[in-house]
C-alpha cells in the first residue's frame, strides 16, 4: 500500500527507554535491553506472548560485530518461534514496519525496540560509512563537519544565526531538567552557550548531541488490545517517511523537502499541533524541520529535551514517538507530531501524527 | 559484579574493500588520475558532479560526461581546527561544498585555506592535484582545493 | 560510455576503499563471569529462574523466556559430545594439525552445548555420545579467554545414552 493516512487505528500502548548515559560499560546489548522491554510490557501488564510481531532497529557498525540484532532477540524470548523483523535503521523505522503489518489486520500487537552503544567505537568514523563510498567516504568527512556545512548554509542563506542554534540548545537542556532519562540537562542562557568553543565552526559544543548509550521499546496495539491496554490511547493517525538523494552536494541543505512531503502525507496540517518531538541531533536541524513541518511558535517543541539532551543512536527517533505518545496518554496533549531522521544532514525523515481519543 | 570484573578488550576490524566502479564513476576516477574533473549530464541538462549513474533527484538515466572545473565556487564550508586521524589534511582546513565551473551540484572536498578568515561562501577555489605519478584514480588525487590566486 | 584516457594503464575500473575501525568491546556482566571462570580453570554458567535451563556461556538472559539469568552455576569439567565434524581444511593462523575434530560438547549440568576441539583420540574414533573432559592450559597461562581450554579428551567413561543428549543436537 502507499503510505497514507492510517486506515486501521493503531495506538502506542507502552513506551520505555533506558537511562541515557555517556557509557554503559557494565552491560552488553542484551543486558541493556532486558529491563527496557520488561518495563514496556510491565507498564501495561502484558508478556511477550501478548505480542504477535517483533521488529527492531539497530546497526552492527556500532558494536563492530555481525548479527548483534539476532543476539538481541535473547532479550525478548523467542520461543515458541516468533514472527520477527529487523531494520538497519533507527527504531522509528522499525515501528513503521510494524505499523504497516498492523494495517493488514492480521495481528493486533507488536513489540518494537531499538538499541545501540555509541561509546564502543568512534562515531565520527563509524557514521562516515553511511556516506557514498565512492565520492565521499574515502575522504572520511565526519558527521559533525557535514552538519557544520549545513549550519553554515543556513547562516549564509539568512535563515538562522549561531544565536538561534544556541537558543535551541538552551531550551532543550532546560526542558531536559524535567526528564529523568536525559543525559545532558541544565539551565544555561544563550549568551553563556555562545562562549563555547567551536567544535567545527560554525557549530559550537552545545549545538552537538551528546554521545549516548541507550535503548528503547514501544508496544503497538490495535483493536481491543489498544483500548484494553491504555486508558487514553495515543492513536497513530498519520505516518510516512521520505528520503532524498545521498549526494549531499545535490541537495539544498537549508530545507528538508523529504520532511515536508512526509508531513504532508501524514496530515500534520489537518489539525492543530500541540507539541512536536523533533529528532534533531544537531541544533540547527530543529529549525529546518520546524519549517518543513510548518510548525509555528505556538507548538511546544521537544519538551523531553530532544536529541540534544540524549542521542542514543538508533533509538533517538523511536524515543521521539514514545515521548509524544506518553504526553498524549497523560492528557498533556491532544495532537502531537513525532519526527525521526536518518542519514547525514536530514537525508531521510519520518513523520508520525498521534492523537488522543 | 564490580566494575573491575566486567571485561574490556580492544577490538580492531579491517575490511580491504575494492569496489568496481561502473562506467560513470570509472570515467570520473580515470579523469582524476589524468588531472581532469568530469560531471555528467542529467535531467534538464543539469550537470552533476561528482557524477552518478542516475539523476540524483529523478533517478532518470544520465547522458554524456563533460569536463567541469577545475575551479569552482564554495557553496558552504566548515572549519576544522583539529583534524581527525583520517581527515585528508593534518593541519587546520575547511571542508567545503564546491560547485565546479559548469556544474550544477557541489563536490565535497577539503580546502587548504590556512585560516578560517581565508575562506568564505562564494569564494573561488582551484584543485591542487597530486603529482601525476602519485595519482591512482580517486578523489584523494586532489590533495585539497586552495583559494584561487592565493597561494597558501 | 567508456573512460577515455591516454594513460597506458587504461581506464580506472576499481577503487580501493579500505576500512579500519577500533572499538572498546565489553562482553557485559554475564559473559564476563564466564570468562573470569575460565581464568580460574572452571566453566561458569547461569540458570534461568523460569525454565531452569543452564546456559554456558550465558549472555545474561534466557533466550526462551526473555528473562535475566541471575543464578550462577559452576559446571562439571566433563561433558558429552553431541555432534562433531572432521576438519580437513587448513585456515590462516592454524595452530593444530589437520585433520582435527570440532565437536559440540554438552557439559554435565548444562542445557547449551558449545564448540570444542577433541584431541588424544584418532579422528576415526570420535563419536556422538563420547564422554570427554576439558584439558586446560598450565595454571600460569590461564586467561579470561576460551584459549584457556586447550581441548577436550576422552574421560574414560562409557558413552552417554542417546536419550541424555538428543534434545541438544
Ligand atoms: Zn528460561
Amino acid at each position: 500500500m502507499s503510505a497514507a493516512r492510517a486506515v486501521r487505528p493503531v495506538s502506542v500502548a507502552s513506551f520505555a527507554q533506558a537511562q541515557n548515559v555517556r557509557r554503559d560499560d557494565q552491560r552488553n546489548e542484551v543486558e541493556g535491553l532486558l529491563p527496557v522491554i520488561a518495563e514496556a510490557f510491565g507498564a501495561i501488564g502484558i508478556t511477550k506472548d501478548d505480542v504477535d510481531f517483533i521488529c527492531s532497529g539497530s546497526t552492527d557498525y556500532l558494536v563492530g560485530g555481525p548479527f548483534s540484532f539476532v543476539m538481541a532477540l535473547d532479550a525478548v524470548g523467542v520461543w515458541p518461534p516468533r514472527s520477527e523483523s529487523h531494520v538497519e535503521m533507527d527504531g522509528a523505522w522499525a515501528l513503521y514496519e510494524a505499523w504497516v503489518l498492523l494495517q493488514e489486520g492480521k495481528v493486533d500487537a507488536a513489540l518494537v525496540y531499538s538499541f545501540g552503544r555509541s561509546s564502543l567505537g568512534d562515531l565520527n568514523e563509524i557514521l562516515t560509512l553511511q556516506l557514498d563510498p565512492y565520492t565521499m567516504a574515502p575522504l572520511w568527512p565526519d558527521i559533525v563537519s557535514l552538519n557544520a556545512l549545513q549550519a553554515r548554509a543556513l547562516i549564509d542563506a539568512g535563515k538562522a544565526t549561531e544565536a538561534d542554534f544556541a537558543a535551541v540548545a538552551s531550551r532543550s537542556r532546560r526542558d531536559a531538567l524535567a526528564n529523568p532519562k536525559a543525559q545532558v540537562a541544565g539551565d544555561i542562557p544563550v549568551e553563556t552557550l555562545l562562549e563555547d568553543e567551536y567544535v567545527v565552526a560554525p557549530l559550537r559544543r552545545h549545538a552537538l548531541p551528546p554521545i549516548t548509550d541507550g535503548a528503547a521499546a514501544i508496544v503497538l496495539a490495535a483493536g481491543d488490545k489498544a483500548t484494553r491496554w491504555s486508558e487514553r490511547p495515543a492513536w497513530i493517525t498519520g505516518f510516512d517517511h521520505r528520503i532524498e538523494t545521498h549526494a549531499l552536494g545535490a541537495r539544498d541543505l537549508t530545507a528538508s523537502p523529504s520532511t515536508a512531503k512526509a508531513g504532508e502525507v501524514a496530515g500534520v496540517a489537518a489539525g492543530p499541533v500541540d507539541l512536536a518531538e523533533i529528532h534533531a541531533p544537531f541544533a540547527h536541524q530543529e529549525l529546518i524541520v520546524r519549517e518543513a513541518l510548518g510548525l509555528d511558535g505556538t507548538v511546544t517543541v521537544n519538551p523531553s529535551g530532544g536529541a540534544l539532551a540524549a542521542n542514543p543512536i538508533m533509538s533517538a527517533g523511536l524515543i521521539r514517538i514514545g515521548e509524544a505518545a506518553s504526553r498524549i496518554a497523560a492528557g498533556q496533549a491532544d495532537r502531537a507530531v513525532a519526527h525521526a531522521t536518518s542519514g547525514p544532514c536530514l537525508q531521510q525523515n519520518l513523520v508520525c501524527v498521534l492523537e488522543g481519543a | 559484579m564490580a566494575d573491575s570484573e566486567v571485561l574490556h578488550a580492544a577490538h580492531h576490524i579491517e575490511y580491504p574493500y575494492s569496489r568496481s566502479l561502473g562506467p560513470v564513476l570509472s570515467a570520473f576516477m580515470t579523469g582524476l588520475r589524468d588531472g581532469r574533473l568530469l560531471g555528467v549530464t542529467a535531467s534538464g541538462g543539469r550537470i552533476v558532479c561528482p557524477p552518478s549513474e542516475y539523476d540524483p533527484d529523478t533517478g532518470d538515466d544520465v547522458g554524456e560526461l563533460v569536463e567541469v572545473g577545475p575551479g569552482g565556487v564554495v557553496e558552504s564550508w566548515a572549519w576544522v581546527s583539529t583534524p581527525l586521524r583520517k581527515h585528508p589534511l593534518d593541519r587546520p582546513f575547511a571542508w567545503a561544498l564546491i560547485r565546479l565551473d559548469g556544474a550544477d551540484t557541489a563536490l565535497l572536498h577539503a580546502v587548504d585555506a590556512g585560516s578560517p578568515g581565508a575562506v568564505a561562501t562564494g569564494d573561488r577555489v582551484v584543485p591542487r592535484f597530486r603529482p601525476a605519478g602519485e595519482r591512482v584514480g580517486s578523489l584523494a588525487d586532489i590533495e585539497a582545493f586552495v583559494p584561487e590566486g592565493g597561494a597558501v | 560510455m567508456t573512460a577515455a584516457t591516454a594513460d597506458e594503464r587504461g581506464p580506472v575500473t576499481t577503487l580501493a576503499t579500505p576500512i579500519a575501525l577500533d572499538f572498546d568491546f565489553t562482553p557485559g556482566v554475564a559473559q564476563s563471569r564466564f570468562l573470569r571462570g575460565l581464568e580460574q580453570g572452571k566453566f561458569m554458567g547461569q540458570r534461568c529462574s523460569v525454565c531452569g535451563k543452564v546456559y554456558v556461556p550465558s549472555r545474561g538472559t534466557c533466550p526462551t523466556d526473555g528473562v535475566p539469568t541471575t543464578e550462577d552455576v559452576e559446571l562439571s569439567n566433563s561433558g558429552t559430545v553431541t555432534t562433531f565434524c572432521v576438519v580437513n581444511v587448513p585456515f590462516a593462523g592454524q595452530s593444530i594439525e589437520i585433520p582435527y575434530i570440532a565437536a559440540q560438547v554438552l557439559l554435565d549440568g548444562a542445557n547449551l552445548s558449545f564448540m570444542g576441539l577433541i584431541q588424544e583420540l584418532p579422528a576415526t574414533e570420535v563419536r556422538m555420545g563420547l564422554r570427554v573432559e576439558a584439558v586446560w592450559v598450565p595454571e600460569d597461562e590461564l586467561a579470561p579467554s576460551l584459549a584457556s581450554v586447550r581441548y577436550f579428551r576422552p574421560n574414560g567413561e562409557p558413552d552417554a545414552d542417546y536419550e541424555t543428549y538428543k534434545e541438544y543436537l
